[in-house]
């Protein structure tokens, strides 16, 4: 970076802490206290037991041992990374053919603006809306079950909620659908900041147009990817509603879509603060760490 | 360098504040004052109008709290001099009735109640809450506490409650034998069963012989296996008969901070299963759409288990086709006496309008005059022994739905089996929890012991003390 002259600049500097105010404010009040309190209650037995007070007594680290003693928490922090995985994938790679294709002049795709606001139309209904649809649709009398019966293809309602994979995949499919339009507009937005006359010269060149995907679009869209690998990443390890709406809160087929936030949210009927506080704390350490990895590996050749 | 370190720390900060959306869920004084200030700020307002008027003994205003509109609307109806006001507020006398209305999905209405029940003893006057409803699920949770007051401090005797059915009185009575609510309905069960599928099955419709085929639980199955082979299944659901087997307990859920499946659920468990492998029922949850297609003649299901409220208002009477619609349901006594829902009145510790609370609950749950009235303009069973087995002998009284036949006496016997001496404060959670995990038993995604395992896990989720 060229260096500006200070002197200048300072000037101008105390406007930008000005403006900066209200959201610090806002962060420190509602965010960053909240987060060292949950820290801090993680440390506590604090439940209600009906209408007792349990606590809050100090138990020290208690909460997690207890935590890290049932192997549970790795199952689902396993379902949660399935789904995530099993959604991105096709998200991913469907972004980014869409987002090749809209940013591509050459192409010439008509209604563009059609297309690019339906595919982001679905991240427009309540997630728990969409996942009731579908509970409707997927369920033993349901539309998708009359259909297959009706074509000969199954002979009796399949339980597409009872069945580990059908569930999971119901739920990738779900988060898959109501995020890759907001993705492709990301991506697409990266592709269009990409100098065409790299294009060109390849083009000039000879280049086959999945050779200038390979080696020109997807190298140079890397800070963009990264941004979208990390925010779907923490979106997804956050995952809940599409799973609890659709298996009523239960995680089934044998808790197999329990993920860990629905895992917390158990913790608060009874408004068990400090095994919930620990929980989160122990979140907030693995999207850490894995936010960490995935920003290292996509950055090294940098 | 530097720009990797600046990129980090957006990171970080970027991650701090996503995932703190859940880390604030857990804050809860914030929760809970959250929770409770749009009521609070309601009220405070409520409290100015009135400030003005000098003091009198009594409160000049009545909190009532509840799920939904049944009891407004029985005292709209029923309670001399109640007027309404608007939608959240009526009028007995000066005094004015505010209502604050939860709905319980998602354990919403016991949060909030809880919340402000917590802070009953600093409340204003105007603000405490002087009413609030139960149901039979969590009655204990808040009879058990010093937040409800005993009946007998309002002045209310036992005299006064003897029409009352015994088992209502079982459930709100306390650990130390104190009675802490009343309620004005019963709600026991019976067996409802399509005319149609007994005529052609079992050769008959007429309750007595429909009875024989139901008498009991080996009865019962063998008839599913009946049903079976003439295309028919016995219920919609497994869960259909549960409240059936649970409400015949012979202990409690929880006994000494451990959990107890008893023997009569383990058996609840063992038909299910039977009857699920056999096709014979299915494992839809109550309510959902599939569980309700029995409701019509193409859902060819055999019978239903429920109370008079279920007959005449949930099994699709309004739409036309639905078996309801035409009359078509007979009821029978079934295999066991079991009842279902009912909402209690309890008075809330601190209250500043006892004596307007005791004629409430005296009025509407011990009046006869009332109380018949109650039956004959919503259909209601009521909790008054005399008055519903005048109505059970009274031939004009007729259920359409039912095909004209007249239920109440098999409500009133009913009744008077039904035993409650069983019932814990973590029956909500058990029963629910019990329903889930075995849903993936009877469809074979685990067995009997992964179920049970489940089950364990689920209810120490909710209620950390116990054990198993």
């Amino acid at each position: 970076m060229a260096k500006v002259k200070r002197g200048k600049v300072v000037s101008y500097n105390k406007w930008g802490y000005i403006f900066l105010i209200p959201f610090i404010v806002v962060y420190l009040i509602f965010q960053l206290v909240p987060l060292f309190r949950t820290f801090y209650y993680s440390f506590f037995e604090n439940y209600r037991s009906g209408l007792t007070q349990i606590g809050p007594n100090f138990v020290g680290l208690q909460n997690f041992i207890t935590i890290f003693k049932n192997p549970d928490i790795w199952i689902y922090t396993e379902n949660t990374l399935i789904m995530w995985i099993m959604g991105f994938i096709p998200q991913i790679i469907v972004s980014l053919v869409l987002g090749a294709w809209f940013s591509d002049p050459s192409l010439r795709l008509k209604g563009q603006r059609f297309f690019k606001t339906v595919i982001y139309l679905p991240n427009l209904i309540m997630a728990a809306a969409f996942a009731m649809l579908f509970f409707t649709l997927f369920s033993e009398g349901g539309p998708i079950n009359e259909i297959l019966m009706q074509l000969g293809w199954i002979s009796e309602p399949y339980k597409f909620l009872s069945n580990e994979w059908s569930t999971r995949s119901l739920v990738a499919f779900m988060n898959f659908l109501m995020w890759f339009g907001n993705t492709t507009i990301l991506l697409m937005a990266g592709m269009m900041g990409i100098d065409t006359s790299l294009f060109e010269a390849a083009e000039v060149d000879g280049a086959t147009s999945t050779q200038v995907f390979f080696k020109i679009t997807l190298p140079l869209l890397r800070p963009i990817l990264i941004y979208v690998m990390i925010t779907s990443l923490i979106g997804g390890l956050q995952m809940f509603d599409v799973p609890q709406i659709l298996t009523n809160g239960t995680g089934d087929p044998m808790r197999s879509t329990m993920t860990l936030i629905m895992y917390l949210n158990k913790h608060l009927f009874s408004k068990n603060y400090g095994m919930g506080g620990a929980l989160s704390v122990i979140l907030f350490i693995i999207t850490g760490l894995l936010s960490l990895v995935v920003f290292k590996f996509s950055n090294k050749k940098d | 360098m530097k720009k990797k370190v600046l990129s980090a720390l957006l990171t970080t900060a970027m991650l701090a504040s996503m995932l703190v959306g859940c880390g604030s869920s857990n804050d809860a004084p914030a929760a809970a004052s959250s929770e409770a200030a749009p009521a609070a700020s309601t009220e405070a307002a409520a409290s100015t109008e009135v400030a003005a008027e000098p003091a009198a003994e009594e409160g000049k205003v009545l909190n009532i709290y509840a799920w939904n509109e049944e009891f407004k609307s029985r005292l709209i109806a029923h309670y001399p001099g109640y007027e309404e006001v608007d939608g959240t507020t009526g009028k007995i006398g000066d005094v004015t009735v505010k209502w604050n209305i939860t709905p319980s999905n998602d354990n919403a209405y016991q949060n909030n109640l809880d919340a402000n029940l917590l802070k009953q003893a600093d409340a204003a006057a105007d603000d405490k809450i002087d009413m609030f409803l139960i149901e039979a699920d969590y009655a204990l949770k808040y009879v058990d506490t010093d937040y409800t007051m005993p009946i007998a401090d309002l002045g209310i005797t036992d005299a006064d409650l003897a029409n009352q059915y015994q088992y209502t009185k079982d459930i709100v009575t306390d650990s130390k034998g104190v009675l802490k609510g009343v309620s004005w309905q019963g709600c026991p069960g019976v067996l409802i069963y399509s005319r149609d599928v007994a005529k052609e099955v079992l050769g008959s419709d007429d309750p007595a012989e429909v009875q024989k085929a139901v008498a009991d639980w080996d009865t019962f199955t063998a008839t599913a296996e009946t049903m079976k082979k003439a295309g028919y299944f016995m219920t919609s659901s497994a869960n259909d008969t549960y409240r059936v087997y649970s409400n015949n307990v012979s202990g409690k859920w929880v006994q000494d901070g451990k959990i107890v499946v008893d023997d009569n659920i383990m058996k609840w468990v063992e038909d299910s299963k039977k009857m699920v492998d056999a096709k014979e029922t299915n494992t839809y949850d109550l309510w959902s759409d599939d569980w309700s297609k029995g409701f019509y003649p193409d859902g060819k299901v055999f019978c239903y288990f429920g109370p008079a409220w279920f007959v005449d208002f949930s099994m699709a009477a309004d739409t036309d086709g639905s078996i309801a619609n035409a009359g078509k349901w007979g009821a029978t006594e079934g295999p066991q006496g079991f009842f279902w829902g009912g909402t209690w009145v309890c008075a809330a510790q601190g209250t500043d309008n006892a004596s307007l609370v005791k004629d409430i609950i005296l009025k509407m749950t011990t009046d006869t005059d009332i109380m018949t009235d109650i039956v004959k303009d919503d259909n209601d069973f009521v909790n008054n022994v005399p008055a519903m087995e005048a109505m059970a002998a009274d031939t004009s009284y007729a259920s359409k739905v039912l095909g004209g036949q007249n239920p109440l006496a098999m409500y009133c016997a009913g009744a008077e089996k039904i035993d409650l001496s069983n019932l814990s404060a973590y029956d909500q959670g058990c029963n629910e929890s019990f329903q889930n995990a075995m849903k993936n038993y009877f469809e074979g995604k685990t067995d009997l012991d992964g179920a049970l395992d489940l089950f364990y896990k689920a209810v120490e989720e909710k209620y950390p003390e116990l054990t198993h």
